[in-house]
């Protein structure tokens, strides 16, 4: 069975591109394969850069992949560690980083003194401490309660603007992804494709209040749904199986 | 108690739940938790000690506990010298099944053709009794203390492969991928991704095997050799020092209980992030 069939997406440099999609569309595969973890049958995920190399990228993934037997700031600096940057240069990163995320004070707190919150900040900061190109950002706030992931929304968007990383983020959430997104992607299922790209037009730097406040905003979010919610219900006539 | 309104306490998460059970599995007994076994142990010894008494039951058939409390006392240079034979042989013994079956584990969680050609082979060899081969291993290597550890090696061996093949299989998808984004080499995935989140379950597999250890050593001196308890024991039931025989359990069981914790202790030194502070 085709996961993904006829996917056509260019994502140009420093843009928050956000893809939406039901369950089982390949929105995780699509991000697996940017991030070269899974590989196309036919065709090629081209990444390029002005200097020709390839571009790095660094995945925040769902869930708990923070290491539990790390401090905050091993965790944090862990990818500069394996790269082979010395302690000196590490330790400036990681203290930038914790003030950037938000953890400050919690240097050495181990991830399960932590809240769900906290340690999905870790996990952003050990994404951004890599300095990569491209961030891919798969679910990151799916785990979190409402408020959590409004608190930390609004933190994404403060480190988007000081880094202006290119970031592809997965949600299932239409807020989410028009409050982040300069672009959102809608993916259908079975097989997964492309639907739509909607712009979203909303001026950077943003907050959470302006987005909702704005009047584009409720046709901007029925647009979406509107893209989506024959694919939803589509899915929901067939059977399990497409978490991945 | 911290004042900063932020800093979780120790014993609680950020979000004020306690820490999950696990953590504090860990934790020691409070020495009060052993009043009641301890009572329950003092009257049992109690009603012995006087059912002896008041049956005249012979001492070689049934010494009373304060018979065997004077052999300890009366041998302790006889147990202890006997004791050093044995705990060397479980030391050594563990150590080495600790290397070879890690080791093992680790070729067979991540070598496909190990996995393939050399599991199905450790775990039938478990259907090989250790004590069958102890024969074996005297005719081949003496009465020296080498094929002691090596039955001692055998038994404790199977749990420590068995535990870390499972705990490196268990280590989460996600950080696995992200060592893949990092272009982690084989060994760099191994030494911070694998075996941090195998080593809870190698340690369970120690724990297991700490004790066969100790089973298998007592057996392989039983077989044949000329010091350690397991020897004592035989020469002692032979000439009906019944209380002697009583000792050398005691001074068994109080290996067992001392290495258990030694284990435990090492355990929450490596795991510091499964204690709480």
């Amino acid at each position: 069975m085709l996961a993904l069939d006829a996917v056509d997406l260019t994502v140009e440099p420093g843009r928050f591109v956000v893809l939406v999609g039901p369950s089982g569309c390949g929105k995780t595969t699509l991000l697996r394969m940017i991030a070269g973890l899974d590989h196309p049958t036919s065709g090629s995920v081209q990444a390029t850069r002005g200097d020709g190399r390839p571009p790095s990228n660094a995945v925040v993934f769902q869930g708990r992949s923070v290491f539990p037997w790390l401090h905050v700031r091993d965790n944090i600096g862990f990818g500069l560690k394996l790269k082979g940057i010395g302690r000196r240069e590490r330790d400036q990163t990681i203290d930038r980083l914790i003030e950037t995320v938000g953890l400050g004070g919690f240097d050495h707190a181990w991830p399960h003194q932590l809240s769900e919150g906290m340690r999905q900040r870790v996990a952003i900061a050990r994404a951004l401490a890599v300095d990569p190109d491209i961030l891919l950002m798969d679910e990151p706030f799916g785990a979190l309660d409402e408020q959590t992931r409004y608190l930390l929304q609004e933190e994404l968007l403060g480190i988007w603007e000081r880094t202006r990383k290119t970031v592809v983020f997965v949600t299932h959430s239409i807020d989410e992804a028009l409050t982040l997104a300069d672009e959102i992607v809608i993916m259908g299922a079975r097989p997964g494709r492309i639907l739509q790209r909607i712009p979203v037009p909303f001026e950077r730097p943003r907050t959470m209040e302006a987005v909702r406040s704005d009047a584009r905003f409720a046709a901007l979010f029925n647009r979406v749904w509107d893209g989506l919610r024959d694919e939803v219900l589509a899915s929901r006539q067939r059977p399990l199986g497409g978490a991945r | 108690m911290d004042s900063s309104a932020d800093a979780p306490r120790p014993d609680e998460t950020a979000t004020g739940q306690p820490v999950r059970p696990g953590y504090q599995a860990l934790r020691l007994p409070p020495l009060t938790g052993l009043l009641w076994p301890a009572g329950l142990i003092a009257t049992i010894l109690a009603i012995w000690e006087v059912a002896v008494r008041l049956r005249d039951i012979p001492a070689w058939l049934l010494p009373p506990p304060s018979a065997i409390g004077r052999a300890l006392l009366d041998d302790r240079a006889l147990l202890w010298d006997n004791a050093g034979a044995t705990l060397s042989e479980v030391l050594l013994g563990f150590g080495l099944a600790v290397v070879v079956g890690v080791t093992l584990g680790v070729l067979i969680a991540n070598v496909p053709a190990v996995a393939r050609a050399v599991y199905p082979i450790v775990i039938t060899s478990q259907t090989i009794p250790v004590p069958a081969i102890a024969p074996l291993l005297l005719i081949w290597f003496g009465y020296g203390l080498f094929p002691k550890v090596l039955v001692t090696a055998l038994i404790g061996f199977f749990p420590i492969v068995v535990s870390t093949v499972d705990g490196i299989r268990a280590t989460d998808r996600d950080t696995l991928d992200l060592f893949r984004t990092l272009r982690a080499t084989a060994w760099q995935r191994l030494r911070h991704a694998q075996l941090p989140s195998a080593l809870p379950a190698i340690f369970s597999g120690a724990r297991i095997a700490m004790t066969a250890c100790v089973i298998g050593a007592v057996f392989a001196e039983l077989t044949g050799s000329s010091r350690g308890l397991g020897y004592l024991l035989n020469r002692s039931a032979a000439q009906f020092l019944t209380a002697r025989v009583f000792a050398i359990i005691v001074v068994l069981s109080l290996i067992g209980i001392g290495l258990f914790a030694l284990l435990a202790l090492i355990e929450r030194l490596a795991l510091p992030w499964r204690r709480v502070r």
